[in-house]
């Protein structure tokens, strides 16, 4: 390119130059561990599907650069200049509209074949699995581990290398189901009950992000759910303790007035269910009219209300009936003013005293 | 006949009749080229405010936890912002130009039906201000421009114990919005292929037609096929949200899938009527600013017309992950693979036409070739999207958004900014600005790609769309900005757009009949045309009447073999 372009501006090299940085930058600028990454698989089927994108992009790359080379040639060297000649009328040829109709022809269908492959070789594995019912309400997640009888929310925790079957099921409104680090997405319909699997290869030091990926109303931003992946055997000593039932009544003092807070002048127990306390089992039908997340090992939990906040018992510490900081802490300041946090959630409550709430911090945490 | 009697030194003065004043005659109008200005105009401001709407939303979207909506009002700004781009703006302006123009170039009076053309406009002025008033009570729609059931049919966000349990209008707002632009839509496409079919010149067949006629024909019958499906849609919502039945409700007998079958089966073809004239107006503008005719004129032609069957087969891609059977999603991955192949076609038809031309880079042309280099890009993420197991993970993230961004951005609105430019001249007599439009031009080219590249990326960084805002440690910071910047680099595009209008209209310099020195009938008139558009029936003896008219030596018809 020894000429300038467009008249006298600036060569594009420093143009092009500066694109490709920035094309760059996008793709390093920010994939931490937190980023929840279609492009960094944990899992045979996320691999899968991210495989196909590193096959498409070779593809895409291919035609758009001999595209748009073509017309960025073109527009150098067919510019007018004062004594180019009046083109030669062409209006067609027959030979390169057949040769540039087959040969993306034969490119598509190519990537078809690759589609159809690979959606009919992401069929569920037979096998022993780990089945888990999975519910959406606006706007968080409910999961009831089937054969394991017992029920939690917003995280999800699974053995690592092994198949975890999916019964997705919607109490109102359509949702989506998306591990993007897993699995891609499928929807949760009402009347509709769709089924998914996945699998997860490593233990997780940081739990894998989930997120609704339907637009399902005001909080569609806030129903995150976490995956936690165990080794196997951890896995069922999660699973034993799940099972519990929750200690009739806790041995601290504040704790024990926190029940007492669930149980009447809180009113929580009419939305919340926990095992050994307002329920005498996971299968009490009590359950099926309360429509908040059931809370029996709340303790051991990270996320609050579909990940708007988390849950961190280090910075809710109780100390003589009082809270030591309560504004770091997200589980007072989610029952301090839960439609403040969350808007048209379905956590309408009276204003609890900071007292009531300190009591009932400590008798969650109790909750493991 | 009757003889008049005239008393000799008395003449009579006739009132000046509403019609002929200033005012009257635009309102009363029934001539094409006014209704198209109209029409313009109207998209026009829908323009501005859906780009408010979208400013809004990346201002929200800017940072992590963004305070500048809350749920409610992002979810009433992002709904909007897309009714109102597709419905108020694209759809309306596209057809403003096809109500200018193709009776022109086919050599017509006006259109085949002036009366439904301007019932058509005036139902589009009413029910853009009918969905854009909500805004008003409050209440606009929320639930995406897609409205899906159920969450639609909840009259009031309304759980056991919620704190708002009042019946909403935002759907009815919407539902009915739609319904009354369906009309419009229907009564512009019937006059259009009743029009194109019977109403051209001696001598131009249907093979020596524009193809911004083509393209408007196809689109025409696209609209007759799908704006039904859409209206049923609407209707049964009306239905189960007022008079109790149960058409999408899953508990009753039902099925919400049923909403998004009967919306995609419009959806589908409607975004192919949003582009299809966008490509005619390409089609028309290469080769006049590279002085030669269109590269394989059948071959564009009848790609167009295959798209538009295409259109047809390929609806539920927007459904992969409902949960469809295998082999439904593998037919509607090879129907969507199949439909681009005529776009590809196209594309390389263009390029052709370029390529050994003598280009001259006006305005109009830098915005046809940067449509095709952006519409590119949107076709290729496209035929990422085609591919299903890929899709079940980008799917409803902002991958999604780039893309449909890339091909209605910079697809169809750099083809609209290439028609003005291109026949503003024709309508008003003046040129626009060519500095201030090479200004336009390189900042939207800049914005769009600033605003919507990145968006491939957030969602291959498993970002969803429509969330009002987003935690600040999942690394998708810095791109949200980056996105952010370029919508207000673009807004400052339409600004120098808005002035490049105002001051040309002021004293912009006189355009001529034909400063193009271009190919089709619409040119062979003064500048603005006459009422009667043309004084003599023009003979048309090939694909480009007017370059032979003005060529005798060099004519198509003595050259070419069509």
């Amino acid at each position: 390119m020894r000429m300038p372009l467009f008249r006298g501006k600036k060569p594009k090299r420093w143009g092009l130059a500066l694109t490709a940085l920035v094309f760059l930058s996008l793709f390093l600028a920010s994939c931490d561990q937190y980023t929840p990454s279609i492009l960094n698989p944990q899992g045979p089927v996320a691999s899968k599907e991210s495989g196909l994108f590193w096959f498409i992009l070779v593809v895409a790359t291919i035609v758009f650069v001999a595209v748009e080379g073509m017309l960025i040639y073109s527009i150098i060297r067919f510019r007018e200049r004062p004594n180019s000649p009046t083109p030669r009328q062409i209006h067609g040829n027959n030979t390169l509209e057949i040769a540039w109709t087959v040969a993306p022809s034969i490119f598509l269908f190519a990537v078809l074949i690759g589609t159809i492959y690979t959606m009919f070789s992401l069929a569920q594995p037979a096998g022993p699995n780990v089945e888990v019912k999975v519910v959406g309400h606006q706007w968080w997640w409910e999961f009831d581990y089937v054969h394991e009888n017992f029920v939690t929310a917003d995280e999800l925790v699974v053995p690592q290398g092994t198949t975890i079957q999916l019964d997705l099921y919607s109490s109102n409104v359509i949702h989506s189901f998306w591990i993007p680090q897993l699995t891609g997405k499928t929807d949760v319909i009402p009347g509709h009950n769709n089924h998914m699997w996945f699998e997860a290869d490593n233990v997780t030091t940081t739990p894998y992000r989930g997120e609704c990926a339907e637009f399902c109303g005001d909080q569609h931003a806030h129903m995150d759910f976490s995956v936690t992946v165990l080794p196997k055997d951890a896995y069922q000593t999660w699973v034993s303790s799940q099972q519990q039932a929750a200690a009739a009544k806790p041995t601290d003092p504040t704790a024990l007035a926190g029940q007492q807070v669930f149980l009447g002048a809180g009113g929580c127990q009419a939305c919340h269910g926990i095992v050994g306390v307002n329920l005498t089992s996971f299968n009490d039908p009590k359950a099926q009219s309360q429509i908040g997340p059931n809370l029996t090992h709340f303790g051991s939990r990270h996320l609050i209300a579909g990940g708007v906040l988390t849950w961190d018992p280090s910075t809710c510490q109780v100390v003589n009936g009082k809270l030591v900081n309560q504004n770091s802490c997200g589980l007072y300041q989610w029952l301090h003013d839960p439609q403040g946090i969350k808007p048209f959630s379905d956590m309408v409550i009276g204003q609890l005293t900071d007292t009531q709430i300190a009591q009932l911090v400590a008798y969650l945490e109790t909750l493991k | 006949m009757a003889t008049r009697t005239v008393v000799e030194g008395v003449t009579l003065e006739r009132r000046r009749r509403f019609s002929e004043t200033y005012f009257g005659e635009w309102v009363m109008t029934t001539d094409h080229k006014k209704l198209g200005i109209m029409y313009i105009v109207t998209a026009f401001f829908f323009f501005l405010v859906g780009g408010m709407e979208a400013l809004l939303v990346r201002t929200q979207l800017a940072v992590p936890d963004g305070k500048v909506l809350n749920a409610e009002q992002y979810n009433q700004v992002f709904t909007m912002h897309g009714t109102t781009m597709i419905f108020l703006f694209v759809m309306p302006i596209l057809v403003g130009f096809g109500n200018y123009v193709v009776p022109l170039m086919i050599g017509a009076r006006d259109m085949a039906f002036p009366r439904l053309n301007a019932f058509g406009y005036w139902i589009v002025l009413f029910g853009g201000f009918f969905l854009t008033s909500s805004f008003l009570f409050g209440q606009a729609p929320n639930a995406g421009w897609f409205s899906y059931a159920p969450l639609t049919e909840l009259t009031s966000n309304c759980g056991p114990t919620a704190v708002r349990c009042t019946p909403d209008l935002n759907m009815d707002f919407w539902a009915l919005g739609i319904l009354m632009l369906g009309i419009s839509s229907i009564s512009g496409a019937l006059n259009f292929v009743v029009t194109i079919l019977k109403l051209r010149a001696p001598g131009m067949t249907i093979n020596r037609m524009p193809l911004f006629t083509w393209m408007t024909l196809v689109t025409s019958f696209l609209l007759l096929f799908a704006i039904p499906s859409v209206t049923a849609a609407a209707l049964l919502l009306l239905l189960d949200r007022h008079l109790g039945t149960h058409f999408y409700q899953a508990g009753a007998g039902g099925d919400p899938l049923l909403w998004q079958h009967l919306f995609w089966s419009f959806g589908h073809p409607e975004v192919y009527i949003l582009i299809l004239p966008a490509f005619g107006m390409i089609s028309e503008i290469l080769p006049v600013f590279s002085r030669k005719p269109l590269f394989g004129y059948t071959f564009v032609a009848w790609s167009g017309v295959a798209i538009g069957f295409l259109s047809f087969t390929v609806w539920a891609h927007h459904m992969f992950a409902v949960g469809l059977p295998p082999v439904a999603q593998a037919f509607f991955a090879t129907s969507t693979t199949l439909i681009a192949i005529p776009t590809a076609v196209k594309i390389f038809n263009w390029v052709a036409t370029v390529y050994g031309g003598k280009l001259s880079f006006k305005v109009p042309m830098l915005f046809a070739l940067g449509f095709v280099a952006m519409f590119l890009i949107g076709g290729l993420n496209g035929v990422a999207l085609a591919v299903v197991p890929f899709d079940y993970q980008v799917t409803d993230s902002y991958f999604v958004v780039s893309h449909l961004h890339y091909v209605l951005f910079g697809g169809t609105v750099f083809a609209v900014f290439a028609g003005i430019f291109y026949w503003f001249p024709k309508m008003t007599g003046k040129l626009l600005n060519e500095r201030l439009g090479q200004i336009q031009f390189w900042l939207m080219l800049i914005g769009v790609n600033l605003t919507f590249f990145p968006m491939h990326i957030l969602g291959l960084l498993g970002m969803p769309r429509r969330i009002y805002t987003y935690p600040g440690n999942l690394g998708w910071n810095e791109l949200n900005l980056l996105a952010t910047i370029g919508a207000f680099i673009i807004a400052v595009a339409i600004l120098v757009f808005l002035w490049n209008f105002i001051i040309t209209l002021r004293s912009g310099e006189p355009a001529g009949d034909d400063p193009w020195d271009a190919f089709t009938l619409e040119w062979d008139t003064s500048s603005p045309p006459k009422p009667y558009n043309f004084l003599v029936l023009p003979v048309v003896r090939s694909r480009r009447p007017f370059y032979d008219k003005k060529n005798p030596e060099t004519a198509d018809w003595k050259t070419a073999t069509h």
